[in-house]
């Protein structure tokens, strides 16, 4: 039984764990408190001052959220004088604000015009002191906006905290405070890895992805290109969000119906070069552990995660496996086989993949990602941009009729479909790499102990009389912490899966924006993993080297996994970056 | 605003570095050494440069925006280097009004570079300052530790002729 306190909230009497803040024990007495700047675990700052309360017998106003409960503590949340505070400080917030909301990207998800409505802000009571601050557009993922910034420090905790990476913060002082990096370095001058996970904690519209739906729309609409699109496996997870749905609410096949409203010529599932990078990826690591060399192996399906292995731990870039992401394969599998097949010339593709991920738009424009000798990729768009095409288009989302993915490329297995979760590659590669070295089926198929939102996880398993030692990361944060336990000895492993963003691509910096409120009560990771986790169960083919799809693809042109043919189109290189 | 940066290139030497190693070594493992640290690293540089910063944040494993944060938080913590004389004009509320800014205007255009910059041969550097309790002067100026008062505009090009060689 956890330790309680009796507490009263306005005026009515609830027990709540002794622990809690007053902002987490008012849920108790179903009172949603404002906040702009607090996000739990994260950033426990104090810091917008909308969460103030009124505690019975403390001098001022508390800001519930760092606000500790204790016995007999009587709260307010509701009185005159703290709407009319809210109000004051919300007004002060706009004061200095760009109020371009009309036309602002988080026009109707901003936390801060959801408030100013509910608390009847009048937007022009104080003029602020706005400062001109230029838009940070140098990396092809992230934008930044100064002037829209409300200096919560969600993102600077985001990066910081969560990320352990830290190449943003408050420079100067007072009314000149703004969030950049050290020295007024433009974001692609620093090691930055492009995870994204400063945007989805931004309550407002300073920062966005680097909107590349323009490049879609005019390639659908000229008549000499074939455009096609690829679906990641956990934007079908997602998208709902940007439709009303609840968070872990599955909706492939509208998703797949709203891709074909669009006007792409052919709508395909990632799961499918997610089983083909498994083959790959696989046959690797037993070569790997044949020769003995660059052990651990280490995953590269998340372009985050890569890039800040060239950054931050440029001595383990030839651990990583060389297989590109399901997305590269995809990208470089179509211009290719498809191409010949079809009788397309590859310059007249433009193929485009949706992705929960905005170090993707990083990943196209790298080296040696041009199978074909053209891009292999020719635009990532996040499940947040794809949502906003398939509402200009005036697609009603929620009543289409369930559709199918395009063959020949409409086949993924149930380990493609686990991809986007953390664990998720590891327990696919197991599968496979199991079934070939056992030379018998698997009896059951869960690789549990890699499963679940825990940071970093371990495990130990038997397959051919050999033990494989398996750690599976994400969030660079405590990648950092595997990585340095394991360049220190004290942890010996096989094969490392590693994601940048914590619980992996259905967490992901590309995914739909989701207010504080909900992030801070809803486990968001976890529900839309179950997505994923759900679909694989219910797929007859869980296993990649099962799927058929992929078999053909070897039979017919990569011969086999590890092939020379393999090695040109679905494999890659690395840099070392080191710290910028 | 964002604070305005050298473009002047870092020359510390070997003895710096060393020196600024034994100080990180000494307080590295106190909290809130980050303050204590940057104030002798300026003691050793004169100024804070990102190479120095970046030295210090990766000896203290934290990121370069938090040293740079706290650098530019406190207006006592120089980002960008002194001249061999430092030119500062006070332009604290009596020297203001006793028309210090036409002072900087003159220093501005004779010296060719702005407030809070210094020249490409390292000469010069200029700076407005708070007040320097020499309100009876005013309107001041100080070259290094030498005090200019009671001065007009067409004073200054004779105090910077008598640094000029």
């Amino acid at each position: 039984m956890e330790n309680m306190v009796n507490i009263k909230i306005n005026d009515r009497e609830y027990a709540v764990p002794a622990n809690s803040t007053v902002l987490e024990a008012a849920r108790y007495a179903g009172v949603d408190i404002p906040t702009l700047c607090y996000l739990k675990d994260i950033n426990e700052i104090g810091a917008c001052r909308l969460c103030l309360v009124e505690v019975k017998g403390a001098r001022g106003l508390a800001a519930a959220c760092v606000y500790p409960v204790n016995e007999g503590m009587e709260v307010y949340t509701n009185t005159p004088k703290i709407r009319q505070t809210r109000k004051t400080n919300l007004e002060l917030v706009v004061s200095a604000h760009k109020k371009k909301c009309l036309t602002c990207i988080r026009s109707t998800s901003c936390e801060l015009q959801k408030l100013c409505y509910e608390y009847g802000v009048d937007e022009d009571h104080f003029q602020g002191n706005n400062n001109a601050y230029a838009i940070d557009d140098t990396t092809p993922y992230i934008v930044r906006d100064n002037e829209k910034c409300i200096l919560c420090r969600r993102c600077v905790a985001a990066c910081k905290n969560m990320q352990g990476i830290g190449v943003i913060g408050a420079n100067d002082r007072g009314f000149d405070t703004h969030i950049a990096s050290a020295f007024e370095k433009t974001l692609d001058q620093t090691s930055c890895i492009g995870c994204g996970q400063c945007i989805v904690a931004c309550p407002v519209g300073a920062l966005y992805e680097k909107d590349d739906t323009a490049k879609v729309l005019a390639a659908i609409a000229d008549p000499t290109k074939h455009v096609a699109i690829c679906a990641a496996p956990s934007v079908r997870a997602t998208i709902g969000e940007c439709f009303d749905y609840e968070p872990g609410t599955d909706v492939e096949g509208k998703m797949v119906a709203a891709m074909k409203a669009l006007g792409f010529d052919g709508v395909y599932d990632m799961n499918l070069t997610a089983d083909l990078t498994i083959m790959e990826e696989a046959t690797e690591f037993l070569e790997r552990m044949k020769e003995g060399k660059n052990l651990p192996l280490i995953t590269s399906c998340s372009p985050g995660w890569v890039k800040y292995c060239e950054h931050y731990f440029p001595e383990f870039t030839d651990n990583l496996s060389s297989c590109k992401s399901p997305q590269q394969m995809f990208g470089a599998m179509y211009k290719t086989y498809y191409a010949q097949k079809v009788g397309l010339d590859p310059k007249d593709i433009v193929f485009v993949s949706a992705i929960p991920c905005t170090a993707k738009k990083f990943e196209v424009t790298r080296d040696h990602q041009n199978a074909a000798g053209v891009c292999d990729v020719d635009v990532a768009i996040t499940t947040r941009e794809l949502a906003r095409m398939i509402k200009q288009a005036g697609i009603n989302f929620r009543a289409l009729d369930d559709a199918k993915f395009d063959d020949p490329f409409s086949i993924g297995s149930g380990a493609g479909a686990i991809f986007g979760a953390t664990g998720g590659v590891m327990e696919a590669a197991l599968r496979t790499a199991a079934e070939v070295i056992e030379g018998k089926k698997l009896e059951k198929l869960e690789f549990e102990d890699v499963r679940g939102i825990e940071g970093v996880k371990k495990a130990v398993y038997k397959l051919g009389g050999k033990e494989i030692r398996v750690a599976v990361a994400s969030g660079t944060a405590n990648a950092k912490r595997l990585l340095n336990e394991v360049k220190a000895g004290t942890t010996k492993v096989d094969f490392i899966e590693i994601m940048a963003c914590p619980g992996g691509c259905v967490n992901g910096g590309g995914q739909p924006t989701q207010p504080a409120v909900v992030r801070n009560n809803v486990n968001l990771r976890e529900l839309r993993a179950k997505v994923l986790y759900t679909a694989d169960k219910n797929l007859d083919v869980r296993k990649s080297h099962e799927n058929s799809a992929v078999k053909k693809l070897y039979d017919e042109f990569f011969e086999k996994p590890g092939s020379h043919k393999a090695h040109e189109i679905l494999h890659t290189s690395y840099v070392k970056r080191g710290l910028k | 605003m964002k604070k305005k940066l050298t473009t002047v290139s870092f020359n510390g030497t070997k003895e710096q570095e060393i020196a600024l190693d034994n100080v990180i070594a000494e307080h590295k493992d106190q909290p809130g050494a980050l303050m204590a640290i940057l104030q002798k690293a300026q003691g050793i540089y004169g100024y804070l440069p990102i190479e120095v910063q970046q030295h210090v944040a990766l000896a203290m494993d934290i990121p370069l925006s938090e040293v740079y944060g706290v650098a530019s938080f406190y207006s006592q913590f120089i980002l960008n280097p002194k001249g061999d004389y430092a030119v500062s004009v006070c332009l604290g509320t009596a020297c203001y009004v006793k028309g210090a800014g036409l002072l900087m205007d003159k220093l501005e255009s004779i010296l060719g570079i702005k407030n809070g910059e210094i020249t490409a041969d390292r000469k010069f550097s200029l700076d407005a300052t708070r007040c320097i309790g020499a309100c009876g002067l005013a309107p001041v100026l100080t070259v290094n530790e030498e005090v200019y008062g009671r001065l007009t505009p067409d004073m200054i090009a004779g105090i910077i002729a008598k640094y000029k060689d």
